[in-house]
């Protein structure tokens, strides 16, 4: 075991699975000789040589691209996308191209990739650096998509990201590439080394995408949530005193239904959290299966807290930002609402 | 100073509209055997020419000539003759099964035979097309069967696909023909990553990439251009010119570049301009680049100047946009009729012999034809499992297809 930043925790995949298996190659801009503009990369093309790690010109659109058919060759490519806000002009390699190769051939070509884009706000990223796209990925039949909390999980999920045979979109929060954040930004950042999931095997080991895992287990309330926002869900219900159960789903498509209906049934309260906007947002997905599934369990409208229906703003963040005090007041509201 | 004139918007019309003269007087063709033809590891920036002329073999006369006629067999023509005969054989029934409402929809290949069958004889096995919808010679040439061709048009119990795509939209990984897509481009600078993947495990494998005229102005060719560039990689970029996207004629995608080819020089990449109605000239071509990219001298970028002499799509009337018989007019003739006469003036073909071989193949295809719609057509007979829907969406049904799936009780 090692203590492991998620930064140290992503090159550490990256690098057990490039020492397993040669046809995994990671590419993307700046990602070869300067080792990502986040490290993740860092040292990976002096251990591997350019021909299994290299930078890329500035064209998301081409890095995914040939990505698809490198994984058409038999490669398994790893591609970054600097920030989750810059996929779009790969959007239609994504949708069009990796998510439907296996379905349109029959099988007869298929997608083994990943897609590492870094993800979410609450740095001051304004408009493009701190966009939550997800639901433009778990819209699309056969793309998977994962977010992982914290290092342990970034690494397992990432290695299972690349063992996939399926293409999957790898959304890693940069809130807590160092350390966890749980939204009181006027606090000083703690680092991972302080917290028991910094804690991670050297070596290789993977954890199952699809598999929800429960953060905190509770009687009163199921929080349903992903990525930075599990950190704010178990600050805020340590101030409110709120006997939640706190989900971190980490894998968002295959979704672990599961885990959610046997909580949301025990608990007969919902709250779906995330920081992507409101309308048509993941969370939506998620109230309406809970509403599907745990209808007569359920004691309280499903809620949701979730980043307000606009462009993410900079002046404005901790506004934007669903934070322990949002959540804190949902927490409350669902607790007295009948 | 005097006040400068209003500004002016300029959108590009083509020479002639319906009900007007055919007019191909911008097209210059020089005179077969007058193009250069330079060795494989040239400089790229010595052969900047090539990229504003056509390189031509077969002369009026259908002599082969110049420093072009590449080394092919009399039997090797009249394999290459019959296999754009079986395409046109081919297209023409599929055609008809479309109207007579046996599939939803066809393309046909009418003129640009060569390009596709041509570039198949130059490649090798283990090598990857990056097909659009208008190459079904590369399979044809490769010997895919017509059965199997058909039973994707028909979306029938024997489709390969399963029902899942429209069709044509082939896919043949044993014969080097990736799966198409109906997204315009996309498979462009795939292409470009297959051929990357092949010099990163140091194989011997090539990749060819297919795009027609109006989809070079998608951005999906430029990233394509940028990456084979950088690395160097394995690929031949074939653009194939056949004057028209659906109504849209080609100077609306070229703009100011002189060619389509020309904008391959501005990435270093060597580009190559070639008659695409001459067979001879069509293989020459693609051996070179082939050769060159089998060699680690990088991408050659090749335009096929051709006529799309059919209707876009079984959907498309062109007799809305342009002249109704521009094809007569179009001075590079016709694929077929070109080689014919070669195989003619050389000695190795009679007019009876085409007569004989042209009713050969069709009653082949007809035959193959009547095996396929034995297996069902779009809206009769035998036609896939509704499972099939469900499956191949991931290797592994995950739990909300299988509750899906569930649902409509198969």
């Amino acid at each position: 075991m090692a203590r492991m930043t998620m930064i140290e925790a992503i090159r550490s995949a990256l690098d057990v699975s490039m020492g397993r298996d040669d046809n995994v190659v990671v590419y993307g801009e700046d990602v070869g000789y300067f080792g990502g503009v986040f490290r993740c990369t860092h040292g990976l093309q002096q251990k591997y040589g350019v021909n299994r790690c290299f930078d890329a010109p500035i064209s998301e659109l081409g890095i995914v691209g040939t990505a698809i058919g490198m994984a058409a060759y038999g490669l398994r490519p790893c591609v970054e996308i600097q920030f989750a806000d810059y996929m779009y002009p790969a959007y239609d390699q994504i949708v069009s191209e990796a998510a439907r190769l296996r379905y349109r051939s029959a099988g007869d070509f298929t997608c083994p990739m990943v897609i590492r884009m870094p993800t979410g706000g609450g740095i001051f990223g304004g408009q493009t650096h701190s966009q939550s796209p997800e639901a433009l990925f778990t819209h699309v039949s056969g793309l998977k998509t994962v977010v992982p909390s914290n290092p342990r999980d970034a690494k397992g999920l990432l290695i299972a990201a690349i063992e996939d045979p399926d293409p999957v979109i790898f959304l890693e929060p940069k809130r807590l590439y160092n350390g966890p954040f749980d939204g009181h930004h006027d606090r000083p950042v703690t680092p991972w080394s302080k917290h028991e999931l910094g804690e991670v095997e050297e070596g290789h080991y993977s954890i199952p995408l699809g598999k929800a895992a429960i953060r905190r287990e509770g009687q009163a309330v199921t929080i349903v949530t992903y990525g930075t926002m599990v950190h704010v869900a178990q600050v805020a219900t340590e101030e409110t005193g709120i006997d939640a159960e706190i989900i971190d789903l980490r894998t968002l498509l295959p979704l672990d239904l599961d885990a959610i209906v046997a909580s949301v049934s025990k608990t007969g309260r919902c709250i779906v959290l995330h920081e992507a906007t409101l309308t048509s947002g993941f969370g939506a997905e998620l109230a309406a299966l809970v509403q599907q599934h745990c209808f007569y369990h359920l004691e309280a409208p499903i809620m949701r807290v979730t980043g307000w229906d606009t462009p993410y703003p900079h002046a404005q963040e901790w506004d934007y930002f669903p934070g322990p005090a949002r959540l804190g007041r949902a927490l409350r509201d669902i607790m007295e609402a009948r | 100073m005097t006040d400068p004139s209003p500004l002016r918007f300029h959108v590009p019309v083509p020479a002639s509209r319906p009900g007007e003269k055919p007019d191909f007087s911008h097209v210059v063709i020089p005179k077969a055997g007058s193009v250069q033809r330079p060795p494989v590891d040239v400089d790229p920036r010595e052969i900047r020419d090539l990229a504003y002329s056509i390189i031509r073999v077969l002369d009026r006369e259908g002599e082969a000539v110049g420093p072009w006629v590449p080394d092919l067999s009399k039997d090797d023509l009249i394999r290459g003759l019959r296999h754009m005969l079986t395409l046109r054989a081919f297209d023409a029934r599929m055609q008809m099964a479309q109207r007579q409402g046996k599939t939803s929809f066809y393309m046909q290949h009418t003129g640009e035979e060569a390009v596709s069958c041509a570039f198949r004889i130059a490649l090798n096995d283990g090598d990857m097309n990056f097909p659009t919808y208008r190459q079904a010679g590369l399979l044809i040439a490769h010997d895919y069967p017509l059965v199997e061709m058909m039973c994707q048009i028909y979306s029938n119990e024997r489709d390969p696909l399963r029902g899942r795509q429209l069709p044509i939209m082939y896919s043949a990984k044993a014969h080097g023909f990736f799966s198409i897509s109906g997204n315009l481009t996309t498979q462009y600078v795939q292409a470009v990553g297959w051929a990357m993947a092949s010099a990163i495990k140091g194989d011997n494998k090539i990749a060819a990439a297919w795009v027609g005229d109006g989809s070079t102005a998608e951005s999906d060719f430029h990233a394509a251009l940028v990456f084979a560039s950088t690395y160097k990689a394995p690929v031949v970029l074939n653009v194939v010119n056949n004057q028209w996207a659906i109504s849209t004629f080609q100077g609306i995608a070229r703009g100011g570049s002189g060619t389509f080819a020309a904008r391959g020089l501005g990435f270093g990449i060597p580009a190559l301009r070639v008659d695409g109605n001459d067979y001879l000239a069509t293989y020459a071509v693609a051996q070179w680049a082939i050769e060159r990219a089998r060699r680690n001298l990088g991408p050659t970028l090749v335009e096929y100047v051709t006529y799309r002499a059919g209707a876009h799509s079984t959907s498309d009337d062109p007799s809305a946009y342009r002249p109704k018989h521009e094809s007569d007019d179009w001075p590079l003739g016709d694929p077929i009729v070109r080689l014919k006469q070669h195989l003619i003036a050389i000695g190795a073909w009679t007019e009876e012999r085409h007569k004989q071989t042209e009713a050969e193949i069709m009653a082949t295809v007809i035959a193959a034809q009547k095996e396929a719609e034995s297996f069902g057509t779009l809206h009769a007979g035998g036609k896939p499992s509704s499972r099939d829907m469900f499956e191949d969406v991931y290797a592994e049904l995950p739990p909300h297809l299988r509750r899906q799936r569930q649902q409509i009780g198969v």
